[in-house]
């Protein structure tokens, strides 16, 4: 690791609190870090929706279990990642939300907004044997962070249609 | 900030104001046990107002979802008042901008019942 890259780290109960005590871990670090307003929005659902896949679908809500929450910061972007104890799973695998016969799904839309917020989206298999959600952010530049908070992508989430 | 929810009648519809977040955990079983308090009642015809929701995650959009599919599958109907900015690009990047009725006038909304 290279020696300006900050690293934090925290294990989570697998608990609905913990969702929210990530976001708010992330959202600190992120603000810390310069991002804009919108950017931070996303940066908070991003982790949101990766502890709540930890929590449900890796951890299977069973409290035996750990979720394994780190964030890099480094020269140039923010690095996430989310470590589950289950039993991980393929980004294949998972349907396509915006599909027609999956628009009204109660579920599997996590992924998808992840994909959609963050610049860097992977999956990979963790060292607890379960899915490490790895997912980044480019800082911005300085000084380029407007009053409301905007930097870098447009406010409007990037359209999949 | 928890969710808070209050109803009011409209002649057929119920206005459904909330405010805060609809989020994994209580905001989304707020959500869902409103909903189904109304069904329980009969009251099928829904206007749900977003106008001081400003974050859903996607366990608050699934609730969302499944209140409409339940609404409509007792021959009702559930339909979207205000959506803030954020709620608004979140339901277009997901595609249920087109599932959903949307309103920004809610007198309009509640002609659209009838």
């Amino acid at each position: 690791m290279a020696s300006d890259t900050k690293h934090l780290e925290m294990t989570l109960e697998t608990l609905v609190e913990s969702v929210n005590l990530a976001e708010e871990m992330c959202l600190r670090v992120a603000e810390a870090a310069g991002f804009g307003e919108d950017d931070c929005y996303r940066i908070g659902m991003s982790v949101r929706e990766g502890v709540i896949n930890a929590f449900h679908y890796g951890n299977e809500e069973r409290p035996d279990k750990k979720i394994h929450l780190a964030v890099d910061l480094t020269a140039d972007k923010m690095i996430i990642h989310v470590l589950d104890e289950g039993a991980g799973f393929k980004l294949s695998d998972v349907p396509d939300p915006l599909a027609e016969e999956n628009l009204l799904s109660t579920s599997g839309r996590g992924i998808f907004l992840m994909r959609a917020f963050m610049d860097e989206f992977t999956v990979v298999s963790g060292r607890t044997g379960g899915a490490e959600i790895v997912m980044s952010k480019k800082l911005p530049a300085p000084g380029s962070a407007s009053p409301n908070g905007q930097s870098g992508k447009s406010a409007t989430p990037r359209q999949e249609a | 900030m928890s969710l808070h929810a209050t109803h009011r009648d409209a002649g057929q519809v119920t206005v459904v104001d909330l405010s805060g977040r609809i989020v994994l955990g209580d905001g989304s079983a707020l959500l869902r046990k409103t909903i189904r308090g109304l069904l329980d009642d009969q009251r099928k015809l829904i206007l749900l107002n977003l106008a001081d929701v400003d974050y859903i995650d996607s366990s608050g959009i699934g609730e969302l979802v499944s209140g409409y599919t339940a609404v409509k599958n007792q021959s009702g109907d559930l339909k979207l008042l205000h959506l803030t900015k954020k709620v608004r690009d979140l339901l277009q990047i997901t595609k249920l901008y087109t599932v959903f009725d949307v309103f920004t006038d809610e007198s309009t909304a509640l002609r659209s019942f009838v």
